[in-house]
């Protein structure tokens, strides 16, 4: 398949209202193709470095380049890219068939070129034989698709969503998800996704990169980002973890009282957080086996999750009594043994692989 | 219990569904009655006035006079433009206005909006008296334009077709601006957004999304004010000095001078079903609900 994709580069862009960073300093490199998410908390500049990438918002400085050509200077309409907005954005004024033929229609393409090609793209988005209906008689669901159909029409070599699925059941949002990644696969677009939900970025993305406060926290892959969190917000943001006060002596490292070991010791001495995920902590009938690290604590409650159980223990011997962790066992595992009772104390283990200490 | 039924409790809930029917209609029928005393009866009474003669008995003489006499042609002639006219200058003062708000902040849209509105909630006579003062022939306006040096005779603004304009467009102005800003404000920014990121320029997003989008509003504003001109009164009495007469006016005359309360009637009917067709034809181009609905 031809590549029609450009590579995006920004850099140093920065945007200020008043005293306020909306964007700080913010470098990124996306290449041509790439599924690249913008990901953070809401207020945290995600929505407004896309704004800045379509031309809606000029930054106070900075460059952003599609290919080798600057278009900080571009308005929207000469930036050639696709764009789906959050509430769709869609003409209530047209149907769904002059909706996506609107695009094609400015860029004056032929009448039986415009059928053709909405065509194409309603099928591409299975929204096919629904062409005359008004916007106003479609589901949530189907105006998202009209909407990716009408950003998609004209092949822009660069695709930007603003949180699209937002507006959808979680059902619908999970399948969608699915479909727009194996769609970005096939059209091959470059595209930059906006959400401020960590599982859709997880699920969709090539790179992630994490923004908060304007400022760019974290670049990587998704897994990148969920085992090797760089600090306590993006480890906290992304996924379920506890985070576990440890002090680091002299490459000692303990929490509370007990210690333990990690994967990469962190070379300065000081305070740092140790970040445990549910899943990767297990039930240990004895303590010492070998080398893991091994925690006692009083079972809390013990939530049935359907998938999954999940466990809130209190940990025994760290500063703060009222240090808690989440645990969680898959459903299968939970039938293979027997779960302990509320009030006992159990003992978890966690690999050393699987601990890692954020500042 | 009814042991042979096994629907239990039909018989009472139909009941009481019954008895909610009959609630509603009592509480609606105080109103009923308001709309049959002060709206069926008059309107009714008035198509009777207007078939009844000089001499008292039934005739159509009031009908054939206003489509014989050339007089009265001319009234319903001057009633329309006055009125297609006031329309159309509310139209392009309205709709750039109306822009301009829906555009501001909140806070400053507010602003203008208390400046559309302390007009719209001061005397309407006030307001044309007003404007008397300020258009005469040795009023404010002429005064600064002649001692400006750029006329030397006073130019004629009032007692004239110009004046009635002037005063009717300032009058009729909220009428137009508040549908339509409220239409505007509603329309999602993000069409014209998604519009300029899919290739349109402002122009051609401004003629392809924001006016087809904004065109509810604008109609009703048009119709509000082409329908409450057609029967306006007071300013063009005022500042038509006499020279521009409007069916509203004839009305009047035909009362106070003429006792002819027949000939009043009967253009009241007419005005009333003109209005009423206008209403038809464009509830059939628009739906007013449609406002309210975005």
């Amino acid at each position: 398949m031809k590549n029609t994709s450009l590579n995006i580069s920004i850099e140093n862009v920065t945007k200020k209202y008043d005293e306020f960073y909306a964007l700080k300093d913010i470098s990124l490199d996306i290449t041509s193709g790439e599924f690249m998410t913008l990901l953070g908390p809401s207020g945290s500049g995600k929505t407004t470095l896309l704004m800045v990438l379509a031309g809606f918002t000029n930054p106070d400085h900075g460059s952003v380049k599609f290919g080798d050509e600057e278009v900080i200077l571009k308005p929207p309409h000469l930036r050639g890219i696709g764009m789906v907005f959050q509430n769709y954005a869609l003409f209530p004024h047209m149907t769904v068939e002059q909706n996506v033929g609107y695009p094609q229609k400015l860029r004056g393409v032929s009448k039986s070129e415009i059928a053709k090609t909405v065509g194409e793209a309603l099928s591409t988005v299975k929204l096919e034989g629904l062409g005359h209906r008004r916007v106003d008689e479609l589901s949530g669901g189907q105006r998202q698709r009209v909407a990716l159909a009408r950003a998609i029409v004209f092949k822009p070599k660069i695709l930007l969503m603003d949180e699209p699925l937002s507006a959808l059941d979680k059902k619908l949002r999970e399948e969608m998800q699915i479909e727009l990644r194996q769609l970005h696969d096939t059209l091959n677009m470059t595209t930059v996704y906006v959400t401020h939900d960590q599982k859709e970025a997880l699920t969709m993305s090539d790179r992630i990169a994490v923004i908060n406060g304007g400022e760019l926290m974290q670049l990587g892959s998704p897994s990148e980002i969920y085992d090797h969190p760089q600090n306590g917000f993006i480890a906290d943001f992304i996924g379920e973890s506890s985070l576990l006060p440890a002090k680091v002596t002299n490459s000692n490292i303990s929490i509370g009282s007990s210690k333990i070991k990690v994967a990469k010791p962190p070379e300065k001495n000081g305070d740092y957080l140790l970040v445990v995920r549910p899943e990767k902590v297990f039930l240990a009938s004895a303590k010492k086996k070998n080398d893991d690290n091994y925690f006692q604590g009083k079972l809390l409650d013990s939530i049935f999750q359907g998938e999954s159980q999940l466990l809130v223990i209190e940990l025994a011997n760290t500063e703060n009594d009222e240090q808690t962790l989440r645990i969680r066992i898959p459903n299968q595992s939970v039938t293979d043994k027997a779960l302990p009772a509320i009030g006992e104390t159990v003992t978890l283990g966690l690999k050393v692989a699987d601990s890692y200490l954020v500042s | 219990m009814n042991s042979t039924s096994n629907t239990p409790n039909q018989e009472e809930l139909r009941r009481l569904a019954s008895r909610e029917g009959y609630t509603f209609f009592g509480l609606t029928l105080p109103y009923l009655v308001l709309v049959i005393a002060l709206i069926a009866i008059p309107v009714g009474w008035l198509f009777y006035l207007s078939f009844i003669g000089r001499d008292g008995t039934l005739s159509l003489e009031n009908y054939e006079r206003m489509w014989k006499s050339k007089a009265y042609i001319k009234i319903f002639i001057t009633t329309f433009k006055i009125s297609i006219l006031t329309t159309i200058i509310c139209a392009a003062i309205g709709y750039p206005l109306s822009y301009f708000m829906s555009q501001l902040s909140r806070k400053w849209a507010n602003i203008c909006m208390i400046a559309v509105l302390i007009p719209f909630w001061t005397s309407l006579l006030v307001r044309t008296y007003a404007w008397l003062v300020l258009l005469q022939k040795k009023g404010l306006i002429n005064n600064i334009l002649i001692e400006s040096g750029l006329i030397t005779e006073p130019l004629k603004f009032v007692h004239n077709t110009t004046g009635t304009l002037i005063g009717m467009v300032h009058i009729m102005l909220p009428f137009l601006i508040l549908p339509l800003y409220a239409n505007m404000r509603s329309i999602d920014k993000d069409c014209l957004k998604a519009a300029s990121s899919l290739g349109a320029t402002p122009t051609r997003a401004f003629w392809t999304v924001f006016l087809p989008l904004t065109l509810p509003g604008l109609l009703a504003g048009l119709l509000i004010v082409f329908v409450l001109c057609l029967g306006f009164y007071v300013t063009p009495a005022i500042l038509g000095g006499g020279k521009v007469i409007m069916a509203a006016m004839k009305i009047s005359t035909n009362i106070e001078m003429y006792f002819n309360w027949g000939a009043a009637s009967a253009l009241g009917v007419v005005l009333l079903v003109v209005t009423g067709i206008i209403l038809f034809v464009a509830s059939k181009l628009i739906s007013l609900d449609q406002l309210g609905n975005r």
